[in-house]
């Protein structure tokens, strides 16, 4: 394989590389502008910081949309893993095909037609909407996510396992938290995260859900935005940047560390 | 007839007719579908023996085994553990324990761990599993491994961890699938002794799927050799190898020399039988072929002799040209082309450096044997 650097491959790189980060980078140097005009850079400060800090209405945003993500991502976890069970375990019920495309039709249906139809719902049903709706919305558009990642685990998980427990004497509810449960453990945290992860930047779906008293995040920043662009907003998004960041950094290290020591104790074990 | 087996161990219950059997499969049959895996079958294990269930993938040997653990019903038929019909017993309910044979260790717990699940599972306090996990360590010689996880061990470290945990909690029966199915050659063969000692020192009952035929007749007191979910015959491995009772049996184990033909006369102990191009051949162990009955007469190849004269006073010699030779070391295997075109495998052990009857390629060559030395075959 050929290593060396050709302008091409630089110039590639480059282009790609900017044209994912450019933004982001502007974003972040501009959260930092002592200038209150977003595009005139005007000397270094961390002023918007300490005003953002103090922007009541931001905290209680973002307080909102942690807890949002936090329930409603713990609920889609237990429905996904459930759903997940039901598609890989019991093979051979009617409608199977049918029932397993509608669990993720969800995934490429338009948030559009997610949002209002679940809108629709609530009226129909004399549901007051606010963090109850809300909340409810982001389980119905995660549980699917959450699907997915445990099922594609539970394709390749060694059923042996199972009857391996039972043969020993747990019974199929024993079985279930002491065997299976521990081994797909990881595949449900990762199905927890990516439901956590798009509940905090929902915004189409929790604009048509969402009532007095339950603004998220993004429905806040969205809504500043159209007044105008503030350097509390730049300075909100570069901290929601670095707790996503340093998130993405601490899995990925752990992840590798672990995958060293894996092959490590692999190859002392074929040492004897 | 005194039984082969009893020569090879002082252990014959099935020769007892009062023996009490302890495994009793009647009449089960199993279907998957429009599949039959187990037809009809009937079959008796006895308590402290060491059983093979042996035969090609698809002869419904593993399902045999799982209906024993519980994990597949019988579709009709049913099976008696010590007189106690197994029907409706879950598998967590059943004093068996399986082997499996991708050993199915539990990946997020260390080897101690493993062997405990069974004993902790019946609620044994903690200073006991204790005692009886570090007995386990001693017994497949793994103490230094304990804290140890499942991907932290070699194949056959892991193997013997499966093997630990399975006889943990002293089962009535051991089940154990195609055990050394995922170890090299070497290991396999250490591994062989080693589980027939432990079935000896535990005095446990073992019922051993496998499909290696070697296998099952180093460690099993008795085979049964199964087809289409079908018993073929069960037997010693002596018995198996020496007195098949059918085709099948006689082609599954070992090499053989099959000849076909009709008996052109019987007597009480012996029979003639001539080939379809007139050979003559006279044997003993004639069974239950009657005069003008088509048979076939098995031989293995080393019970043959060959020689370059026509041996003097053999009753059965058939002259042919050698068509290939293989020099193995210890033995040479002849292929001698009869005048009829069939050819006969023969199998000489070079008990001397240099023989004193050398033979080649194309020699014109005899084959011998002696009346008893093969048997004739209905089925």
């Amino acid at each position: 394989m050929n290593t060396t650097w050709s302008r091409f491959n630089i110039t590639s790189v480059t282009l790609g590389f900017a044209f994912l980060y450019l933004p982001i980078v502007l974003l972040v140097i501009f959260s930092f502008n002592e200038s209150k005009l977003v595009t005139v850079w005007g000397g270094f400060s961390t002023k918007w910081y300490v005003s953002l800090f103090q922007n009541q209405a931001l905290i209680d945003a973002a307080w909102v949309t942690i807890r949002v993500g936090l329930i409603s991502a713990t609920v889609a976890t237990v429905l996904g893993t459930l759903a997940a069970l039901a598609l890989t375990r019991y093979t051979r019920f009617r409608g199977r095909v049918l029932f397993s495309g509608m669990v993720f039709a969800p995934l490429v249906m338009p948030e559009v037609i997610t949002g209002l139809s679940l809108l629709l719902l609530f009226v129909a049903v004399g549901l007051d909407r606010g963090f109850f709706t809300l909340t409810l919305a982001h389980i119905s558009f995660t549980m699917c996510f959450v699907a997915v990642v445990v099922q594609s685990r539970l394709v390749t998980f060694d059923r042996s396992l199972e009857e391996a427990a039972m043969d020993l004497g747990a019974s199929p509810v024993a079985t279930f938290f002491q065997v299976t449960l521990p081994v797909i453990l990881p595949a449900i945290v990762s199905g927890w995260m990516l439901a956590f992860t798009l509940s905090l930047d929902d915004l189409v779906t929790s604009s048509f859900t969402s009532g007095p008293g339950a603004t998220t995040l993004p429905m806040k920043i969205y809504s500043q935005v159209r007044l105008g662009v503030t350097p509390e907003i730049n300075a909100a998004c570069t901290i929601l940047i670095a707790i996503v960041a340093t998130g993405v950094i601490i899995a990925s290290v752990v992840n590798k560390r672990r995958e060293v020591q894996r092959l490590r104790d692999e190859q002392a074990a074929l040492r004897g | 007839m005194k039984s082969l087996g009893s020569i090879r161990r002082d252990f014959a219950p099935w020769n007892d007719p009062n023996a009490k059997p302890y495994i009793q499969f009647e009449n089960v049959t199993k279907r998957f579908g429009d599949f039959t895996a187990v037809n009809n079958l009937s079959l008796t294990i006895y308590e402290r023996e060491f059983f093979a269930l042996l035969g090609a993938s698809g002869c419904g040997k593993s399902t045999l085994l799982r209906m024993l653990a519980g994990f597949e019903q019988p579709t009709s038929g049913r099976i008696l553990l010590d007189g106690e019909n197994l029907a409706g017993t879950p598998p967590y309910r059943r004093p068996v324990n399986m082997m499996f044979q991708s050993y199915a260790l539990f990946p997020h717990m260390t080897v101690e761990k493993n062997i405990a699940f069974g004993l902790k599972q019946e609620g044994m306090p903690k200073a006991d599993v204790e005692k009886r996990v570090a007995e386990m360590l001693k017994l497949v010689k793994l103490e230094p491994f304990a804290k140890r996880k499942p991907h932290q061990l070699s194949g056959g470290q892991r193997q013997r961890v499966a093997l630990a945990r399975s006889v943990a909690k002293r089962p009535k029966v051991l089940l154990l699938d195609e055990p050394l199915g995922a170890l090299d050659k070497k290991l396999r063969e250490e591994t062989q002794f080693e589980l027939m000692d432990l079935q000896q020192q535990l005095g446990l009952t073992f019922v051993v799927v496998t499909h290696d035929q070697e296998e099952a007749m180093t460690m099993a007191d008795r085979i049964a050799i199964m087809d289409k979910g079908e018993v073929m015959q069960v037997a010693t491995p002596a018995e198996v190898y020496e007195a098949p009772t059918s085709r099948f049996v006689a082609n599954f184990v070992g090499n053989v020399n099959m000849f076909e033909g009709k008996v052109a006369e019987r007597t009480e102990k012996t029979a003639r039988i001539t080939g379809s191009t007139g050979a003559q051949i006279l044997v003993e162990n004639a069974g239950d072929a009657t005069a003008g009955a088509d048979v076939s007469f098995a031989i293995r190849p080393e019970k043959i002799r060959i020689s370059s004269a026509k041996p003097e006073g053999s009753t059965n010699a058939l002259e042919g040209e050698i068509y290939d030779i293989a020099y193995l070391g210890d033995m040479t295997v002849y292929h001698v082309k009869l005048s009829d075109g069939q050819i006969v495998r023969a199998q000489s052990m070079n008990a001397a450096r240099i023989s004193d009857d050398p033979l080649t390629w194309n020699d014109r060559a005899w084959v011998s044997f002696r009346p008893d030395a093969g048997v004739v075959l209905t089925r």
